[in-house]
C-alpha cells in the first residue's frame, strides 16, 4: 500500500484512476488495522476461519457414505460418544460427527450464497432507486417497505413449500425475502454520495451514468454493503436452519438445521441423546455469533457515529 | 473587600481518553467578584468550556481535577456528592448553548424550568412554581404562556432565552454563559446579548462569559481573559485587552473578528496560521511559539513564560511583555 | 394528534394490506390453480357436482374475476376450505388464535420489559462487567435458533427435571375450570413462553442499549445534571423516555419475528396455536390454510406497525405537533 501511495506524486504519469485506487487501498488498510485491534472482531474472524477450514477439509476427514443409513447398518444405534464414534450415533447408526462435518458445509454454503443474492438484489435496487430517483425510486422503496413489513419467515416458508426442498431453492427464497434492508441502506448512501462534489463534477464533465456508478458510487458504497452483508449471513443461516427444521430442507445435502430436524423427529429429546442435538446447535451459535461480531465491528469501524456505542 | 463569587486557584484538569492523559486546563487562576463580569475567550479546545464543567463538577468521572474551585468561599472539589448537587444551579448556573440539543425535546420548556425550581425547593406548591416559571420567561422577554410549548416549537433565539430563564430559576450568584450566542444569527445574537446584559445588571449577578468571539465580550464584560492551550495568556480590562492586546495570540484573536462599526477592521483580517496544538503533545517552551508571528528563535522554544504584569491591572504571558520590550 | 398524520398512516397501512392481499392471491394461484381438484381429490363426484363446485370456486374464470371474488370473500371472512379437514379455514384459525395470542403476548411483554431494563442498565454502566455480561448474554441468545433452545429446555426441564409438562395446552382430559384451569394452562405455557422470551430479550437489550448510548451523549442530560438532579432522576426523567421512543417502532417490526419464532416453538411444545397450525399445514400441503395463516400473520404485523406509528406520534411532541 505504502509503495503505491509513495509512487503517486503530482505530475507523475499516474492516471487519476490509479490514484483513486491507491487511496481506496490505503483506506482498506486502515479498516483492516482497526479491525485487528478490535478484540471481538478478531475472535469472530478466528472462529469463522476455523469453521471454514473444517468445512473445506471435511471430505478428507470423513467419507460421505457415513451419511447413508444403508452404509451404517453395522453400527450401533443411539450410541453415546466413545472412541469409535466421537459424537455418538443416531437412530440409524450413522455417526453424528460425520453429519456435523457435512452439515457445516451446507450451512455455510447456504449462508454465504444467500447473502450474495441479498447483496446483489439489494444493492441493485438501492443503486437504481437512489441514482435514478423520481417515480422509479418511489415504486422501489414502496415495494421494499412492503417486503419489510411482511413477516419474512412465513413468506419464506410458503415460498419454500411451493418451490420444493432443495438448497438452491432455499438460497433463492432467503435472497428474495431479505433484500429490502440492504436496498434501503445502499439507497441512503447513494443519495448522500450523489450530492457530493465529485459526482457533480463527473456529471459536469459529461460522464455517462454507467461510468459514474462504476467509478464513483459502487466503490464508495461497497464497504458499507460489506458490513451489512456480514450481518446478513447470520440471518440467512438461521433462516435456513429454521426452514430445514420445519421439514423444508434438502435431504440430499444435510445441513445443521436438517440434522436437528432428524434428531427431533427420531426422538433424541425423549431419549436424552444430547450428543445428537447439541453439536449442530452449538455449531450454528458459533457461526452466527462469529458473523455478528465481525459485522458489528465492521459497521462500527466504517460508521464513526457508532463508535460511541462501544 | 467582599468575598469572591468564584475563585479558581491553580486549576488543572486532565481528561483520560483511551488510556492517555489529556491535559485540558494547566494551571488557571481566576477571580470573579460579586456583580463582576469576566469574559473568557479562546479557540475551541483551549480548555475554556472545561472550566465551566469543572465549576459544577460535570466532567466525566475519569477526569482528574486538581487545585481549588472556590464558589462563595467553599471548595466544590472537596464537597460530597449530595452537597455538590445542592450547589448546582443555586450558587452557580450555566447558560448552555441554545442549539436544539440543550433542551429535552419531549418535555415542555416550562416543565424543564419548573424541574430546576422543584429540585431545590421541594416545599413549593405547583401553583407558585408555575407562576414563577411564567415570571422567569417574561424576564427574558417571552410571554408566560409559551411555557406550554416544546423546544422544537421555538426559534433558536427563543430557545436561548428559555435557557437563560432556566439558568435564573434558582437565583444563582454566578451565571456561566457557555457560548450562548454561537448558534444564532447576528440579529438574534445582539438581542440575546442585551437580555443577558440587562439581567446581569438588574439582578446583580456575577457573569463568566465563555466564547470564541472576542468582539462579543468587549461590550458585555468588564474584564477579559484569553486562553491558549489550557492556560490564560492575557488578562485585563476588556477595552484595553481588545484594543491593545499584548500577547501575540490575543492580538490575532482580536483582529480575527471585525469590530462592529469599524469598516477598516474588515480589511485587515489577520488569520492565524496553523492549528491549535495537540494537548497530548504540547510544544516545548511557550506553547504558542510554532504559530507566533513574533517568535524569538533562541528563547521561545525553551522558555515557558508565565503571566507577568503588562500595564495597569493587566497581565500577559509573553517574552515581549515587561522589561525593555514593554511599551 | 395531527389528523393529517393519522390519515396518512392509516392510508399507508391500508395500501400495504391491499398489496399483501394481492400478493397472497397470486402467490398461491401459482401452485394451486384448481382448488376443487385439490380439495376433493380421490372422492367420487359426479361431473355436475364438480361443475357446481368449480362454479363456486370460480375455476376457469378470468384471473381478474377470480381475484375480485377472492377479495370479496376474504373481506367477508371466508378464507376457503382446509384440504385436510374440509373445515372452513377461518374456523381452523379461530381455534388456534387464542393460544398464540396468550403465548406471543406473554413472551413479547416479558422480553420487551426485561430486555429494555437490561439495555438501560448496560448503557448506563457502559464498559463495566454488568454491561459486557448483558451484551454477551444478548448476543448468544440472539444467535440461538428458537427451536433449538426449545429442544434443549424441553430436554432439561420437562424430560429430565420434570418441572414442566412436555407439551400441550392443558393436562389431558382436564375438566378443571376457573383458577385451577388457568394455573394448569400457565404451567403448560411456561416453557414455550420462556423459550420465546429468552430468544427475543437480546434483540430488545441490544436496541435499547444503543438507543440509550445515543441519548447519554445528548446535551440535555448534561443540563439536567447541572440543574442538580440525582443520577437516577436524570436517567428516569430524561434519558429513558427519549431512548424509548425509537424502540416503539422497532418493537412492532420485532413482533413479526416473535410470531415467526412461534411456528417452530409451538410445534415442539405441541402448543395448539397458529404456529402449530402452520406447521401442520406444511404437510400435505394444505394451501388454503397456509394462505389464510400467511394473510393473518402479515395483517397483524401491519396493524402492529400502524399502532406503533400512531403511538409514536402520540408520545413524541415533535411528530404530534408538526
Amino acid at each position: 500500500m505504502s509503495e503505491l501511495s509513495d509512487v503517486v506524486v503530482p505530475g507523475s504519469a499516474q492516471s487519476p484512476r490509479s490514484v483513486a485506487w491507491a487511496r481506496r487501498r490505503r483506506a482498506a488498510g486502515e479498516v483492516w488495522a482497526a479491525f485487528r485491534r478490535h478484540r471481538q472482531a478478531m475472535a469472530g474472524l478466528i472462529i469463522l476461519l476455523a469453521v471454514t477450514v473444517m468445512a473445506l477439509v471435511t471430505p478428507l476427514l470423513a467419507d460421505r457414505t457415513g451419511l447413508s443409513a444403508v452404509d451404517s447398518l453395522d453400527n450401533p444405534v443411539w450410541a453415546s460418544p466413545s472412541g469409535d464414534f466421537f459424537l455418538g450415533t443416531d437412530n440409524l447408526g450413522r455417526s453424528v460427527a460425520v453429519q456435523f462435518l457435512y452439515g457445516s458445509r451446507t450451512s455455510l454454503l447456504v449462508g454465504v450464497a444467500a447473502t450474495m443474492l441479498i447483496v446483489v438484489i439489494g444493492s441493485l435496487v438501492g443503486v437504481i432507486a437512489g441514482f435514478i430517483g423520481g417515480w422509479v425510486d418511489s415504486i422501489l422503496m414502496r415495494l421494499s417497505d412492503w417486503f419489510l413489513v411482511i413477516p419474512f419467515l412465513p413468506l419464506a416458508i410458503v415460498l419454500a413449500r411451493i418451490l420444493g426442498p432443495s438448497i438452491w431453492n432455499i438460497i433463492f427464497v432467503i435472497g428474495v425475502t431479505s433484500w429490502p434492508y440492504v436496498a434501503r441502506i445502499t439507497r441512503a448512501q447513494v443519495l448522500s454520495l450523489r450530492q457530493r462534489l465529485f459526482v457533480e463534477r463527473a456529471r459536469a464533465l459529461g460522464a455517462s451514468r454507467r461510468h459514474i456508478v462504476r467509478q464513483h458510487i459502487l466503490p464508495n458504497v461497497a464497504p458499507l454493503i460489506l458490513a451489512n452483508a456480514t450481518l446478513a449471513v447470520p440471518i440467512a443461516i438461521l433462516t435456513e436452519t429454521t426452514l430445514a427444521f420445519l421439514g423444508l430442507g434438502d435431504s440430499r445435502n444435510p445441513s445443521w438445521g436438517k440434522s436437528l430436524e432428524e434428531a427431533y423427529t427420531a426422538g433424541a429429546i425423549t431419549r436424552n441423546a444430547w450428543w445428537y442435538y447439541l453439536p449442530a446447535g452449538i455449531g450454528i451459535i458459533a457461526v452466527v455469533l462469529a458473523f455478528t461480531m465481525c459485522g458489528r465491528a465492521l459497521e462500527e469501524i466504517l460508521d464513526p457515529r457508532l463508535r460511541e456505542r462501544r | 473587600m467582599t468575598e469572591a463569587v468564584l475563585e479558581l486557584r491553580d486549576l488543572h484538569v486532565t481528561y483520560r481518553a483511551a488510556g492517555v492523559d489529556v491535559p485540558a486546563v494547566r494551571g488557571v487562576d481566576l477571580t470573579i467578584g460579586p456583580r463582576d463580569t469576566l469574559g473568557l475567550a479562546g479557540e475551541s479546545g483551549c480548555g475554556k468550556s472545561t472550566i465551566a464543567g469543572a465549576v459544577l463538577r460535570l466532567l466525566p468521572r475519569a477526569t482528574r481535577v486538581e487545585g481549588e474551585i472556590l464558589l462563595e468561599g467553599q471548595d466544590v472539589l472537596k464537597l460530597r456528592p449530595g452537597k455538590v448537587r445542592a450547589v448546582r444551579w443555586t450558587t452557580a448556573a450555566i447558560v448552555f448553548q441554545g442549539a436544539l440539543h440543550s433542551l429535552n425535546p419531549v418535555q415542555r420548556v416550562g416543565d424543564q424550568i419548573a424541574e430546576a425550581i422543584e429540585t431545590h425547593a421541594r416545599t413549593r406548591s405547583r401553583r407558585t412554581t408555575t407562576a414563577r416559571v411564567g415570571e422567569l420567561l417574561e424576564r427574558v422577554g417571552l410571554p408566560a404562556r409559551r411555557r406550554r410549548e416544546y423546544p422544537h416549537q421555538l426559534s433558536g433565539g427563543q430557545r436561548q432565552r428559555v435557557l437563560i430563564a432556566l439558568a435564573l430559576a434558582c437565583e444563582p450568584a454566578l451565571l456561566i454563559a457557555d457560548e450562548p450566542t454561537t448558534a444564532l444569527d447576528v440579529m438574534v445574537q445582539a438581542q440575546v446579548l442585551s437580555v443577558l446584559e440587562d439581567l446581569q445588571r438588574d439582578a446583580g449577578l456575577a457573569l463568566l462569559f465563555i466564547t470564541h468571539d472576542l468582539s462579543v465580550l468587549r461590550s458585555s464584560c468588564r474584564r477579559l481573559a484569553v486562553m491558549y492551550a489550557g492556560r490564560i495568556v492575557e488578562e485585563g480590562p476588556s477595552g484595553a485587552v481588545f484594543d491593545e492586546p499584548r500577547h501575540p495570540y490575543a492580538r490575532a484573536l482580536a483582529s480575527a473578528f471585525p469590530t462592529i462599526g469599524d469598516p477598516a477592521s474588515r480589511y485587515r483580517p489577520s488569520g492565524l496560521a496553523g492549528d491549535p496544538p495537540d494537548p497530548t503533545a504540547l510544544p516545548t517552551g511557550c506553547p504558542f511559539h510554532p504559530r507566533c508571528p513574533v517568535v524569538v528563535d533562541d528563547v521561545c522554544p525553551s522558555l515557558d513564560v508565565r503571566l507577568r504584569p503588562a500595564g495597569p491591572a493587566r497581565e500577559a504571558a509573553c517574552v515581549h511583555v515587561g522589561g525593555d520590550d514593554d511599551g | 394528534m395531527n389528523p393529517r398524520f393519522v390519515v396518512a398512516k392509516v392510508t399507508g397501512a391500508i395500501g400495504t394490506l391491499a398489496f399483501v392481499l394481492a400478493f397472497n392471491f397470486f402467490l398461491f394461484r401459482v401452485v394451486d390453480d384448481n382448488p376443487v381438484d385439490n380439495l376433493f381429490r380421490g372422492r367420487n363426484l359426479s361431473p355436475t357436482q364438480i361443475a357446481s363446485l368449480e362454479e363456486r370456486f370460480g375455476v376457469g374464470d378470468p384471473l381478474a374475476l377470480q381475484f375480485v371474488k377472492y377479495v370479496r370473500q376474504t373481506l367477508q371472512g371466508d378464507l376457503g376450505l382446509s384440504i385436510k379437514s374440509s373445515r372452513p379455514v377461518s374456523d381452523v384459525i379461530m381455534d388456534s388464535l387464542w393460544p398464540t395470542v396468550w403465548l406471543v403476548g406473554t413472551a413479547t411483554a416479558l422480553s420487551m420489559v426485561i430486555g429494555t431494563l437490561l439495555g438501560i442498565h448496560a448503557a448506563w454502566k457502559r464498559g463495566t462487567v454488568t454491561d459486557s455480561s448483558a451484551t454477551a448474554f444478548s448476543m448468544i441468545t440472539y444467535s440461538m435458533p428458537d427451536f433449538w433452545m426449545a429442544m434443549v429446555l424441553l430436554a432439561a426441564f420437562a424430560i429430565n427435571l420434570r418441572w414442566f409438562p412436555t407439551g400441550g395446552f392443558e393436562d389431558a382430559g382436564s375438566t378443571a375450570t376457573g383458577l385451577s384451569a388457568f394455573l394448569d394452562q400457565a404451567h403448560h405455557m411456561a416453557l414455550p413462553a420462556i423459550t420465546l422470551t429468552l430468544g427475543y430479550i437480546g434483540e430488545y437489550m441490544i436496541l435499547m442499549r444503543a438507543s440509550m448510548l445515543d441519548t447519554v451523549s445528548e446535551d440535555y442530560l448534561q443540563l439536567a445534571r447541572a440543574k442538580g438532579l440525582r443520577d437516577t432522576e436524570v436517567r428516569r426523567r430524561h434519558a429513558v423516555p427519549n431512548a424509548l421512543l425509537p424502540l416503539v417502532s422497532l418493537s412492532a417490526l420485532n413482533f413479526g419475528y416473535v410470531l415467526s419464532g412461534a411456528i417452530a416453538v409451538e410445534a415442539i411444545y405441541s402448543w395448539p396455536g397458529l404456529g402449530r397450525a402452520t406447521f401442520n399445514a406444511l404437510e400435505g400441503p394444505d394451501f388454503p390454510v397456509l394462505q389464510g395463516l400467511f394473510l393473518l400473520f402479515s395483517a397483524s404485523v401491519i396493524v402492529a406497525n400502524l399502532l406503533a406509528d400512531l403511538l409514536n406520534g402520540y408520545l413524541d411532541p415533535r411528530v404530534r405537533l408538526s
